[in-house]
């Protein structure tokens, strides 16, 4: 019994230890955004809003990542059910395949995008016979922000899946519904929640995507320069205009943090228990 | 004893921590001079901090290289460096009104520009007036970098020069694909084929890119001659500092810089 064996001055010791570190770690996120805080000048945050080529990096910012999101889900949507459903020989690999784009280094994505994509790259002789060029362009962008913004949607999304409850599942079959239609219309609607959340976390790892674009896509004002990219220029340029993009990009993913919580949603919390009724088959 | 996942954890998590500690113990008892330099000098720099640790046993060399503006706000923002030395004057003069240096800079070197195209040269870039036809992909350093600033410079000159249309640098401009962060980004792109021509220095393209790369000469007065400035920074290893600008500045050092391909500091008038 290791408990009743300790000393007594272990506990409080051991209490005060997790208590410190969680403090720390707390300290470590929250002292460099509130740094920049009050590195923003109260009313610059507006004042930066209606600077034109700030304006210009938010939209190309808003368009891409928006579409970057989007194009995960479209993409992600059947590989993330694929993984969840089904078991097949190198489901391994391609598990680990689909984790690749989250740890590999955002510079080596767009370095490898280059090897793949680029005019002398891979595939580079059959995008140019069909006159399509990807680097250097804002389609490049979006290729870009779906190689690092994918796994979070497939990674959700298959959490999704693999939550729905069999027994649901079950009563489709006893109903002789066919597979698609099980899919439409009882695991896509109870795995929902999931869904959105790994949404919004492709959404926001799009918008925050700075290696593998620079890397990749280059850097130009109002084709290849997101916020992101803008507030690496403008910290050898302006730092107070730095600080205001950089808090505007904390601020829009904090909110969609929030949003995400409240909605019962978030990429690491604990699946909940379905608020849907079993969906009728047929 | 049989390997539960407990034990495999555990054993995962020491193996981490050794490969994480493992890389300091080399520098302990060690003296370490970091030099912040411009990308362009990056294997001139190597080449010198080799031969001052020759000369100086126990001393380490460590070497940072990026964009001079990078390097300049870096050192702003609190960065501990011992020399800085940059491709332009103006980001050695940033550094020295926020009183980031001690002592003056003087200058070590100088650096041609040049076009580089790629071998394969999908462009058709034969001239510099090549530079202007529509949907050729140009790739220059962005305006704060040295590289980017020097690169504007020459095509203003060459705006109205014989054979050379009124508005040249903005014709070239228009051709702009992208603002590179450092010179190095610039060759890295052209070597990579995916931009027909870039402006760079002189010294950038090295032995080993001469079967990929492609030079078209930019003619003297229309080539701003880069400078570069070295100082000791303030708050630093202010002796080893000045030993490693004596050698930059000494015959060993100039020789070195000679053989990468930089021209030696302009007479003092």
């Amino acid at each position: 019994m290791i408990a009743a064996s300790s000393p007594r001055w272990r506990e409080p010791l051991g209490r005060a230890l997790m208590l410190g570190l969680a403090a720390l770690v707390a300290a470590l996120v929250a002292l460099p955004v509130v740094a920049l805080v009050l590195r923003v000048p109260p009313g610059t945050l507006l004042a930066q809003l209606g600077n034109p080529s700030v304006q210009e990096a938010l939209r190309l910012s808003l368009t891409t990542s928006v579409a970057a999101a989007l194009v995960s889900v479209v993409i992600g949507l059947p590989m993330a059910h694929l993984l969840a459903t089904r078991a097949f020989p190198g489901k391994r690999v391609l598990e680990i395949l689909m984790d690749l784009p989250m740890v590999i280094p955002p510079t080596v994505a767009g370095f490898a995008l280059l090897m793949a994509f680029g005019r002398a790259g891979l595939l580079g002789g059959t995008l140019t016979a069909f006159g399509i060029s990807l680097p250097f362009t804002t389609a490049g962008v979006v290729l870009a922000q779906v190689f690092m913004a994918v796994p979070f949607f497939v990674g959700a999304a298959r959490a999704g899946f693999s939550a729905v409850d069999p027994r649901y599942l079950d009563a489709a079959a006893t109903l002789r519904a066919g597979e698609m239609h099980t899919f439409w219309r009882v695991r896509l609607p109870l795995a929902l929640p999931s869904l959105v959340a790994g949404l919004g976390m492709a959404w926001a790892r799009a918008l925050g995507e700075f290696g593998a674009t620079i890397t990749f896509a280059g850097n130009l004002a109002g084709v290849t320069r997101t916020v992101p990219l803008d507030v690496y220029l403008l910290l050898h340029e302006d730092l107070e205009a730095a600080a205001t993009l950089s808090l505007l990009l904390i601020v829009m993913a904090a909110v969609l943090l929030a949003g995400m919580r409240q909605a019962g949603l978030g990429l690491f919390a604990p699946p909940r228990a379905p608020r849907f009724a079993p969906p009728r088959a047929g | 004893m049989p390997l539960t996942p407990q034990r495999a954890h555990l054993q995962f998590g020491v193996v981490l921590l050794a490969g994480a500690l493992l890389p300091a113990l080399p520098l302990a008892g060690q003296q370490v001079l970091s030099v912040f330099a411009a990308a362009s000098l990056t294997e001139a720099f190597n080449d010198l901090g080799r031969a001052f640790e020759r000369a100086h046993p126990g001393v380490t060399v460590r070497l940072n290289y990026s964009g001079s503006q990078v390097l300049a706000t870096q050192l702003e923002q609190g960065a501990r460096a011992d020399v800085l030395a940059t491709a332009d004057q103006r980001w050695m003069q940033y550094a020295r009104d926020r009183r980031l240096l001690a002592g003056d800079a003087a200058t070590f070197a100088r650096n041609r520009l040049v076009v580089v195209i790629p071998r394969a040269n999908p462009g058709y870039v034969e001239k510099l007036q090549d530079l202007t036809r529509p949907g050729l992909k140009l790739v220059l350093a962005g305006a704060q970098v040295p590289a980017g600033g020097y690169s504007r410079e020459s095509l203003r000159r060459l705006n109205g020069a014989p054979g050379f249309p009124a508005a040249f640098d903005r014709q070239v401009l228009a051709n702009l694909v992208s603002e590179e962060e450092n010179v190095r980004a610039v060759v890295a792109k052209v070597r990579l084929r995916e931009a027909d021509a870039g402006i760079a220095y002189a010294t950038d393209v090295g032995a080993r890119d001469r079967d990929a790369l492609t030079i078209l000469e930019i003619p003297d007065p229309y080539n701003p001659i880069a400078e570069y400035p070295i100082a000791v920074v303030a708050g630093g290893h202010r002796e080893l500092a000045g030993a490693f600008i004596a050698l930059v500045l000494g015959p060993e050092g100039q020789a070195l810089l000679a053989t990468r391909g930089f021209l030696p500091p302009a007479p003092r008038r």
